[in-house]
């Protein structure tokens, strides 16, 4: 960026910044230095703060003093009149920074009687620049000598030597117009002003007015030239020009917690990414909320500076309601980390609210930016101004690096998804809350949409708020579809009660192999036992028998021995 | 600063009130501011001696003042055109602007003539 503005430089003219929040970056640079520059607009659109702010700032941040000829205000009505906006010229006036010169012309006491020019005029601007060696010069509104000099032939020539000698001159010059029907200035001052031509508008649609500022033209010079919407307030001027912002952010790839653990496991058990943005939608009373306030006390936890953003509650309803289900908020307001911003989307215009929420921001310097919700805006058929409202607000915070958290409330007539399509494009990440009915429940189940460069969970959770705030819990998926609630519990209980049957079946089975088993063991032991003693019985049988066959033996010796016979025959024979 | 006193004055007293209730109605007090001397400026104070010597002989004053020796004055007598003569007295107070070439506007804006009078000499 530095290396390319120098590298134009040489080529481009020079500039002189106002110092007006926001105008130097769409004119990149400021106005044309030593050029006069023509400021016009409608009544009360701002042209003469413009002006004075212009002198101000450079009087107090650029060291240069200027010079304020007024042909409508009075001094002392100037003095008061940026007094409200923190500007003493009383101070600048009394260090030689600003001269204030009114010019009073009164039509009736003037008699034209030949030719004149406007030299007095020249001669007493040349004296205020002088006198205080001035670098800018704003006229305000030269127009106003059109209705007190009635030749407009020398009014023209005098007023084109004027802008001349201005530049001869070499200082900054504004001269402010008033719009003209058809033309830029009622006078038609464009003519002789050509350098720089800047139109402020002040529109009123719908019953809210939005200030708005556009570079017409700036010969030499690149330039924004969309109309950027501008906020006068306390601290003066303030131009948004966040449109001309591309698509050229630094990405982090650093990880932030969403406060609620089960959902950070959704999102590769990380979160989401630091800069990113992030929309959680869904229908009335389902906890969009609280995923915010979650959100919002995680980073507080962290050290994080919050913005919130509540477009319906008050923060000290928003505070109340979260505390009934644990999350404590009013600790980090005190702490300073925790800043609420509360209007009602009417309280101003579109445009207002962007500028507003620019202002708190640059003034603020959150991590994270809570907008809750965003649809509130959309109270009329204006989807493309909301549209380019967001995208603006999330071009800003993304370039800033900072996390950006959307809800948005969804009707559910219509398809969640649709809906929201108008921004879906702007969002990185897409938290879905939908409630499912179901046997006469109305149950909450969240998943994740869309989630940019992360492999986020395709589950459905079902999404219950306890007192210990936001938890996740799985779903059942039946083939009637997602069990929640009521039905989930009656599915989990039917699902332990067999569970539990199963287990009795199993405790049973077993006492029964046992008992079969000790019944056969017991069989085994009577059959070994009967026939142990049969064995027994045998053995005894088998002896006596082998006493007997002995004994009969024996007594065939005794019998042959008696008779003389011989022995051996006897007894190979029998056996 | 060139001084013309042609008629004879006597010094403003003290009280403004009592001075325009006591100055005759009649008498003319002039300031011609002028820028430089450029041929512009010459045709005017030629214009306006003509004419104060034709209406006003001996009884008026009149001073000119050159704007670039005294550039203060522009903002103080709030001036923007050159030439421009004020008339001081009698009231109204008025601005002549241009180089007084245009008599009948001269006249009127001195009050010396009424609008009725310059159709009629017409």
């Amino acid at each position: 960026m530095s290396k390319a503005k120098h590298k134009t430089s040489p080529v481009s003219i020079p500039k002189s910044p106002t110092g007006i929040q926001g105008f130097d970056e769409i004119t990149m640079g400021g106005l044309p230095t030593g050029r006069p520059t023509l400021v016009c607009g409608g009544a009360g659109c701002g042209k003469t703060l413009f002006g004075l702010e212009f002198l101000v700032r450079g009087a107090t941040q650029f060291d240069e003093p200027g010079v304020f000829m007024s042909f409508e205000e009075t001094n002392e009505e100037l003095i008061m009149n940026v007094a409200s906006l923190g500007f003493d010229l009383n101070d600048l006036i009394d260090n030689k920074k600003i001269a204030l010169d009114h010019v009073h012309i009164e039509r009736s006491e003037i008699e034209e009687t030949g030719e004149y020019d406007l030299e007095a005029l020249f001669i007493r601007l040349g004296y205020a620049i002088d006198s205080i060696g001035a670098k800018r010069v704003v006229l305000d509104t030269i127009e106003s000598l059109f209705a007190g000099l009635p030749n407009q032939l020398i009014l023209r020539a005098e007023l084109r030597r004027l802008f001349r000698w201005l530049k001869v001159k070499g200082v900054t010059a504004i001269i402010t117009g008033e719009r003209g029907d058809e033309t830029l200035t009622r006078q038609g001052l464009e003519e002789y002003v050509s350098d720089c031509v800047i139109m402020l508008d002040h529109r009123v649609t719908e019953q809210t007015s939005t200030r708005r500022l556009r570079v017409v033209k700036f010969r030499g010079s690149t330039h924004g030239t969309n109309e950027y919407p501008f906020l006068i307030d306390e601290s003066g001027f303030s131009v948004l020009p966040v449109t001309s912002l591309g698509l050229e952010h630094i990405v982090s790839s650093e990880r932030i917690s969403s406060g609620i653990k089960a959902l950070d496991e959704m999102l590769e058990g990380k979160g989401y990414y630091r800069g990113s943005t992030i929309l959680v939608s869904g229908t009335a009373g389902i906890g969009k909320t609280s995923t915010a306030a979650h959100f919002a006390e995680a980073a507080c936890k962290r050290g994080e500076r919050v913005l919130y953003f509540c477009f319906e509650e008050s923060p000290n309803q928003l505070m109340r309601n979260m505390l009934s289900i644990g999350i404590k908020l009013e600790p980090w307001v005190k702490k300073g980390l925790l800043r609420f911003q509360a209007t009602r989307p009417t309280f101003y215009g579109l445009e207002m609210h962007l500028a507003v929420t620019h202002k708190y921001v640059n003034e603020f310097k959150p991590d994270i930016v809570i907008l809750d919700p965003i649809n509130t805006f959309d109270v009329a058929d204006k989807e493309f101004e909301v549209r380019t409202l967001l995208m603006r607000i999330v071009d800003f915070l993304k370039v800033n690096q900072i996390t950006a958290l959307f809800t948005s409330l969804t009707s559910s007539a219509c398809n969640t998804e649709s809906s929201d399509v108008g921004i879906s494009s702007l969002i990185d990440t897409w938290l879905l809350l939908r409630d499912i009915e179901l046997n006469g429940e109305r149950n909450r189940g969240m998943y994740v949409l869309k989630s940019r460069g992360m492999a986020n969970s395709n589950q459905i959770r079902e999404f219950v708020l306890t007192n210990r705030g936001v938890e996740l819990r799985d779903v059942y998926i039946g083939a009637s579809g997602v069990l929640t609630g009521s039905a989930r519990i009656a599915q989990e209980a039917h699902e332990n009660s067999e569970v539990l049957t199963r287990k009795h079946e199993i405790e049973f089975k077993k006492r029964e192999i046992a008992r079969k088993r000790r019944e056969v063991e017991a069989k085994v032991a009577t059959m070994l036992a009967d026939f142990g003693s049969e064995e027994a019985e045998a053995v005894k049988i088998i002896a006596d028998e082998q006493e007997m066959i002995a004994r009969l033996e024996q007594d065939k010796k005794e019998m042959a021995k008696s008779r003389k016979a011989k022995v051996g025959d006897i007894v190979t024979n029998n056996i | 600063m060139m001084e013309e006193k042609n008629a004879s004055i006597k010094s403003p007293p003290a009280d403004f009130d009592q001075t325009i209730s006591k100055w005759p109605k009649d008498k003319y007090v002039l300031r011609l501011y002028v820028t430089g001397t450029t041929s512009r400026s010459i045709l005017a104070l030629t214009n306006l001696k003509k004419i104060c010597s034709q209406y006003l002989e001996g009884r008026y004053e009149l001073e000119v003042i050159d704007l670039f020796q005294h550039p203060a004055l522009a903002k103080d007598e709030q001036i923007i055109a050159a030439p421009t003569l004020i008339k001081k007295l009698p009231l109204p107070f008025r601005r002549i602007i241009g180089d007084m070439s245009n008599k009948e506007k001269v006249l009127m804006g001195l009050d010396l003539k009424e609008l009725k009078n310059i159709k009629d000499s017409r």
